[in-house]
């Protein structure tokens, strides 16, 4: 702004403050950033560093007192208890079904709501898709409980083909977290799908390629980050999960439910962190892998 | 591309169906809360009004929608704050670390819940040694919260470009002019749209809240979670459920139209 223009507006300190900030860009982004980083940093990553020590240190069996004394004991009994060997294997396997299946789901009904629906239907789509997001996580694990249950709305209407209920277990654990998590990985996707031109789509059928090319050379290329993004929401959220197993998954343990029990009635926060750890770096490796996609920006 | 007619409707078709699905259960819910079977057995027996009329009694439902509401609206405000200053900073300063801070803003929300929960916990039981209670339940709510904001407020930024911003200033308003009357007004359906997300983020919230509640601190979340598998308070459970979705198309609608009003038309192939 030049001289006279700011002659011209109101004197005072709020003005000089303005005009010194408007000079000193660093100032401008320091006083824009210490707010949020001195929560992100020292609440959060603050949290995880101590996390990352807790796991080192023991816990008095005695008086359930957390010492801080150096071991690799609770790194050693997670790395190499066939417990949690097994459970990390099952959590990793079921993360790794849900995303698959919530993608497989999403891509038809995103591309049905971004390319073929009206501008109204559209709307209403997206309310459609959004909505249930609203409903408790709770009570929708419980309602899948109530559907999955042998004389449930399931069994009601698979019994006269021949078919039964999955009842409570895996099978059961992976249906309700794929639809928990299902909107999560529709929007990134719908959004996505969004910023595809439309003229690219009409010049790569004008050449002559087919539908199915199209959407493999063109669509699939440029969906991809979007798709990612998605599968980061299901592949995390079902990692760390422990109570929707619990509702439906009948006797079945996930990662979670062993650092939530040694949290609350074990009292082992050492052995809960070390537990943590698994899941952290399990995503750190999954955030590293996909962050040159460019997926982090669209999420 | 051309999709043939019937690969149209094909995909309607297909999109019916994963919409019905979506719907199901909801809808088990809804003709649950009104069923005469405590248990879960379908299809209901009978129909009663008995669970719709001792929802609206149940002193701990209503406190916890209550304790739910005041966490959700500090969370939501704080981190409104929060996340405008940080994608401010993100989109339009270049500086030395911008790739982590941008990653340190989405961590809360790619690491699972349960590890934003026990790191929590540990760092304000076993490190700073601070009772929890429900301030501790509201800082950690605002780590994730901020997230959300910042997704739709950098989304925002990007989009509005600094054209007026810049040509505000060329005419002479100052940086908290320019921000009151050019930048802030365009900001303001992204920051509600972001602030809805994050309290219906901060309002639905079980896994962080549990490990970092108080005793005595019972949000909405937590007392459905006590009372589920209750046989005699299952049924308000539902009943509420229903409750929240109703009242949830109500923000919805507004985000959308909202977000309806600022796309431009553009034309469909």
């Amino acid at each position: 702004m030049s001289t006279e223009s700011a002659e011209k507006m109101t004197n005072g300190s709020s003005h000089r403050a303005s005009v010194f900030l408007h000079n000193h860009v660093r100032v401008r982004l320091a006083l824009l950033l210490s707010a949020p980083l001195f929560w992100l940093v020292l609440v959060y990553i603050a949290a995880l560093v101590a996390l990352l020590v807790t796991a080192f240190w023991t816990v008095d069996s005695f008086t359930g007192i957390v010492r801080t004394d150096w071991t690799l004991d609770n790194v050693i009994t997670v790395l190499t208890g066939s417990l949690y060997q097994a459970v990390t294997l099952r959590t990793v396997g079921i993360a790794l079904l849900v995303t698959v299946v919530d993608i497989v789901i999403a891509l038809p009904i995103a591309f049905f709501m971004a390319k073929v629906a009206s501008a109204r239907l559209q709307r209403v789509l997206v309310i459609a898709v959004l909505m249930p997001l609203w409903a408790s996580y709770l009570v929708k694990a419980y309602a899948w409980r109530s559907v999955l249950s042998h004389d449930g709305i399931f069994q009601w209407i698979v019994q006269p083909f021949g078919g039964n209920t999955p009842g409570y277990g895996l099978p059961g654990a992976i249906i309700a977290l794929s639809y928990l998590w299902l909107p999560y990985v529709i929007l990134p996707i719908y959004a996505g799908l969004e910023r595809v031109p439309n003229s690219l789509l009409e010049a790569s059928g004008d050449l002559g390629a087919s539908t199915w090319r199209t959407l493999r050379l063109i669509v699939l290329p440029l969906l991809w980050p979007a798709i990612i993004a998605g599968s980061i929401f299901s592949f995390s959220l079902t990692l760390g999960d422990y109570i929707t197993i619990n509702i439906v998954g009948g006797a079945n343990q996930m990662l979670g439910n062993l650092v939530f029990t040694n949290v609350g009635a074990a009292n082992n926060l050492p052995l809960a962190s070390a537990i943590a750890l698994i899941p952290i770096l399990i995503i750190f490796v999954y955030l590293t892998v996909v962050r040159r996609t460019g997926a982090l920006n669209s999420l | 591309m051309k999709l043939s007619k019937s690969s149209r409707v094909v995909l309607g078709v297909v999109t019916g169906v994963i919409l019905a699905v979506i719907y199901l259960p909801l809808l088990v819910v809804l003709i649950n809360s009104f069923s005469t079977s405590r248990s879960l057995t379908w299809p209901p027996p009978g129909l009663t009004l008995e669970w719709w009329g001792r929802a609206f009694q149940s002193e701990g439902a209503l406190d916890a929608i209550l304790t739910s509401v005041q966490v959700a609206v500090v969370a939501t405000l704080v981190s409104l704050v929060l996340g405008t200053l940080i994608s401010i900073a993100l989109q339009r300063y270049k500086f030395f670390g911008r790739d982590a801070v941008s990653l340190l803003v989405i961590l809360p929300i790619a690491l699972p819940g349960i590890i934003t929960g026990i790191a929590l916990n540990n760092a304000f039981r076993t490190i700073l040694g601070i009772q929890l209670s429900v301030y501790t339940v509201i800082i950690a709510h605002v780590t994730f919260c901020i997230v959300t904001v910042f997704n739709n407020v950098i989304a925002r930024l990007r989009r509005m470009g600094t054209n007026l911003e810049e040509a505000s200033a060329d005419l002479g308003a100052g940086i908290w002019t320019t921000f009151r009357l050019v930048t802030f007004p365009q900001l303001r359906s992204a920051l509600l749209a972001g602030g809805l997300l994050a309290f219906a983020l901060s309002f639905d919230e079980i896994i962080v809240t549990t490990f970092t509640a108080g005793n005595g601190v019972t949000t909405l979340p937590i007392w459905i979670l006590q009372n589920l598998f209750r046989p005699s308070q299952a049924p308000i459970v539902n009943v509420i459920a229903v409750v929240l979705v109703v009242i949830s198309i109500v923000p919805i609608y507004l985000a959308q139209r909202l977000a309806g009003a600022e796309t431009v038309p553009r034309a469909r192939g």
